[in-house]
């Protein structure tokens, strides 16, 4: 399965409440996270998803890159993306 | 603590009562039983808010159990985090009456709040911090000495050295037992060394050996209402043990001495509260107490299916009620525990997980 | 144009960045309330603002509060002295031994305990009275020896080399010095010191009695018992003060000395919660009403009459000065681990806090945050795996440049640090009326070049 049919097949809520029903595993994403989220459902690439927090979010001096990358990190350590998944 | 007025507020019937303990697991907390055994009750129509440590214990997703369910901080985090978050469910669910704690790990913390939740109009009955140390594992043996009742020799152990000469007093086989968990029987030194490292690599000292008494076990439902009153007390036998060693089903008993064992215990401490006191009953005829429990144990429920429903009463005593001893219970009530799917959806897991909260009914809140 | 016009008009309101964050749900870690309830930030101590002291003194800094230094004195103080008529309060410089840590105590009244000659010329160097000096510890060694007993000092004696040593001083100075008996015997629960002193219950104790009576040479003033550290049940006293005031009568019956002090030592817990301990510091802990219960339940067996009974010394350490030391610390770095962890990387490392090795230390942010908590590893700024501060401790964002507090570090950090890697940070107190100075000032390199030698082939 590619990245994206998997990412497409989390479920996220409002709320934050993210069910993949793959495993079964349930967990809780922040507000920055469900965009990232929304946005790598859209099959957006890196610069899009720093564009589209820069602009919801007040990002001041926040390293964004190494954010995304930090995060994209954690959905292929929880198996939610490919291993060898990078933007 | 002795004679203390406290101040009636709300009736029983119609109060808000928060249980903690839902973590109805294959070792369960005593929770569930706790707030099936207040709806029981004929007259009880009030509130249940059940307060969850853990966003999975299962009682939190029981159909019929509670009206809300909160999740609180652990015990760890500090008293001032725990009161914060009491103030914050008092405000949704409009006041909390009584509150009954029921896990080991949080009592001593409940304890030392109970002056300031007294000030909120949270009623407890709970012992005090004194009263709790007594019956500790490492001071049992001295308390029954005092109160009238046998415990096995006891020795509390400083050193693994001590298990060589150990059997000098205590002859194997024998239980070697951390201060709140881990019991193991052992049948040589070898074993208790193994079980000594073991129970101090995970708890730390100390560590006490027991004589092991050979018997039948027997479990007392007991309540004191601070006064050395005992409120009532129910014997019961485990007829079914899991491979863990909890009980799986059980049936109450007749045998007056050990109604007088608790009423000991409770009168010669002046216990405040619900205990469980774990007795060996001897072939000869000897009783023996294991351990007393400064809580309600897990199968409290059978004493509503019994006639004596003392976690009724215990909610009853907290608000202020006077409670006339209960002195009768049906000898013969069994209770079955049976492990039950129980389907929940995601939504709930989400609410709870998402906001610390779940109301399980839709009942308008009082604001 | 009109558009155009609308647009730029328009205040576009952004939500608060947090850095994005996936946290999986386990059974038995699932508790949203350690993140709900964020525990409000430490930005003062004592109504001084961390990031104050930090400009004034760097990061990372020990800072401590003469405030509760005084109020813990204090209220052990009372709590001896409602339960027993004669109290002594010994300070334990091993714990501690700051000049300014050491005056605080001294002005509220403490005499000095001491277990080394280096802490001996310390306590002299403060200007305490050598009689107002106990010392114990199992090596003192005969210059230190040649300096105490003659002054007055009160010797503790630990062995009988170490007797005999202590009677062919007193027989060269020619003066007959004070000197009391270090005894270890079974007190209950706790593991037994044997290493230390004469033991009781094998007869031990009653021979250096024996010894020093007969002998003449020694005055025999106290009998001295320690039996254990971080001591949780305070029942173990009530055993060791009985064991102490049974041979204080006997010693009296049989030879007609009676002794002037009963030394029950130290070891009293602080808040801190152990590694191993199931039960948080908080809860745990006894308070010094409960140990002093237990003490003077045991020295009632004493047979002494009135107004001569044996003054009740303790050597309390930790349990005065945990409470009122505090580690500001910097985070350097934020990492997030292979296994899906978050660590970060502070300026202060188990060289400077060594008490992280025995206790999970409460760690707070010094500055207001928002945003989920996840629970986060600290590390220090040393190359050492070991290098831990904090396993597992629930943290809000913080960014480089935002400062933690370490809590209950006052005992044993600022003497038995080591100076490994970097240098020793500034100590300093806050005074009661809210000033603050140097206690000791951040190492720098000349601290270190001043103790080295080059010998002269190497140069």
């Amino acid at each position: 399965m590619n990245a994206t049919d998997r990412i497409k097949e989390l479920a996220v809520s409002d709320s934050g409440f993210l069910f993949d029903p793959a495993s079964g595993a349930t967990f809780s994403v922040n507000p920055s996270g469900r965009v990232i989220l929304a946005e790598l459902k859209r099959g957006a690439d890196r610069t899009e998803i720093i564009a589209a927090l820069a602009e919801r979010f007040d990002i001041g001096e926040h390293d964004l890159h190494r954010d995304v990358d930090g995060f994209v990190h954690l959905l292929r350590t929880h198996a939610l993306l490919p291993e060898g998944f990078s933007l | 603590m002795t004679g203390r007025e406290i101040p009636k507020r709300r009736d029983a019937r119609s109060a808000t009562v928060a249980v903690t303990g839902l973590n109805a697991t294959d070792n369960p907390g005593p929770g569930v039983a706790v707030i099936r055994a207040l709806r029981a009750d004929p007259d009880f129509r009030g509130r249940i808010v059940g307060l969850a440590y853990d966003s999975l214990d299962p009682g939190i997703y029981a159909r019929d159990l509670c009206d809300d369910v909160f999740l609180v901080p652990y015990p760890s985090r500090g008293s001032e985090a725990l009161l914060g978050r009491l103030d914050y469910i008092a405000r949704r669910v409009g006041a909390i009456d009584a509150l009954i704690p029921t896990l080991d790990a949080e009592l001593a913390g409940f304890i030392a709040l109970e002056p300031q939740l007294r000030r909120r109009g949270v009623h407890t009955l709970l012992p005090s911090r004194a009263q709790l140390d007594a019956r500790s594992k490492v001071n049992l043996a001295e308390l029954g000495a005092a109160a009238g009742f046998d415990v096995p020799h006891t020795c509390v152990l400083s050193s693994p050295r001590d298990l060589y000469t150990l059997h000098e007093q205590i002859p194997f086989p024998l239980v070697i037992k951390g201060l709140y968990y881990g019991a193991t029987v052992v049948h040589d030194v070898t074993a208790a060394f193994a079980a000594f490292h073991r129970i101090v690599a995970e708890w730390g000292y100390p560590v006490i050996a027991q004589q092991l008494v050979a018997g039948e076990e027997l479990d007392v439902l007991a309540v004191g209402n601070g006064d050395g009153g005992l409120v009532g007390a129910l014997p019961m036998k485990k007829t079914t043990l899991t491979d863990k060693g909890k009980g799986w089903a059980g049936v109450t008993v007749r045998d007056p001495h050990l109604l007088e064992l608790a009423a000991r215990f409770v009168e010669h401490t002046q216990w405040r509260g619900p205990c469980e006191v774990e007795v060996m009953r001897t072939r000869d005829g000897r009783y023996y107490v294991i351990e007393i429990n400064p809580r309600f144990p897990a199968w409290c429920y059978l004493s509503a299916g019994a006639g004596m429903n003392l976690p009724y009463a215990v909610l009853r005593l907290a608000l202020g009620d006077a409670v006339e001893p209960l002195c009768s219970y049906e000898v013969g009530t069994m209770f079955v525990r049976i492990a039950l799917d129980q389907i929940a959806s995601l939504e709930q897991l989400s609410a709870i997980t998402q906001h610390g909260e779940l109301a399980v009914t839709s009942e308008e809140r009082v604001a | 144009m009109n558009a155009i016009a609308r647009k730029a008009d328009t205040i576009v309101k952004k939500d608060i960045y947090e850095r994005p964050l996936l946290v999986p749900h386990q059974l038995g870690m699932m508790n949203k309330m350690g993140s709900a309830q964020a525990r409000a930030p430490l930005t003062e101590i004592d109504g001084v603002a961390v990031e104050e002291l930090v400009a004034c003194y760097g990061s990372p800094l020990f800072v401590f509060s003469e405030r509760a230094l005084v109020r813990r004195y204090r209220e052990l103080r009372d709590a001896l002295t409602r339960r027993y008529p004669k109290v002594r309060i010994a300070w334990s410089y091993k714990t501690n031994y700051l000049d300014g840590i050491c005056r605080v105590f001294h002005r509220e009244g403490a005499w000095a305990e001491v277990v080394s000659e280096f802490e001996y010329d310390k306590a002299l160097h403060l200007g305490v009275a050598p009689e107002r000096i106990h010392f114990n510890g199992p090596l003192k060694g005969e210059s230190a020896l040649e300096k105490a007993l003659p002054a007055g000092s009160i010797v503790h004696i630990d062995h009988f080399d170490e007797l005999r040593l202590a009677e062919r001083v007193a027989e060269r100075r020619g003066c007959r010095p004070k000197v009391a008996l270090r005894i270890n015997l079974q007190a209950g629960a706790l593991p037994a010191w044997s290493r230390f002193g004469f033991n009781l219950e094998s007869g031990q104790a009653r021979d250096a009695v024996m010894r020093i009576v007969t002998g003449g040479k020694l005055e025999l003033t106290g009998l001295h018992c320690h039996i254990g550290t971080f001591v949780l049940d305070p029942a173990g006293y009530r055993v060791a003060a009985q064991k102490l005031a049974q041979l204080a009568n006997e010693i009296r019956a049989r030879f007609g000395v009676e002794l002037s002090f009963i030394d029950v030592g130290g070891g009293f817990a602080s808040q801190n919660t152990l590694k191993a301990m199931y039960m948080p510091g908080e809860q745990a802990s006894p308070s010094f009403a409960q140990y002093a219960e237990a003490i003077a339940a045991g020295l009632s067996e004493l047979d002494a009459p009135p107004r001569r009974q044996p003054t009740l010394v303790v050597e309390t350490g930790r349990a005065l000065v945990d409470e009122a030391g505090h580690l500001i610390t910097t985070v350097q770095a934020e990492k997030r681990l292979a296994d899906g962890r978050r660590a970060i990387v502070a300026d202060a490392g188990v060289n400077v806090l060594f008490t992280a090795f025995w206790y999970k230390h409460d760690v707070l942010p010094a500055q207001p945050s928002s945003g989920t908590p996840e629970a986060t590893v600290i590390y220090g700024p040393l190359c050492m795996n070991i290098d831990v501060m904090r396993d597992s401790v629930l943290l809000p964002p913080l960014d480089v440049g935002d400062r933690l507090v370490f809590r209950h570090v006052g005992a044993y950090n600022v003497t038995q640090w080591m100076q490994f890697i970097t240098y020793r940070p500034a100590v300093v107190i806050i005074g009661r009326d809210g000033r603050h100075g140097l206690l000791r000032r951040r190492e720098d390199l000349q601290t270190i070049l001043a103790q080295e030698e080059v010998p002269a082939w190497l140069r």
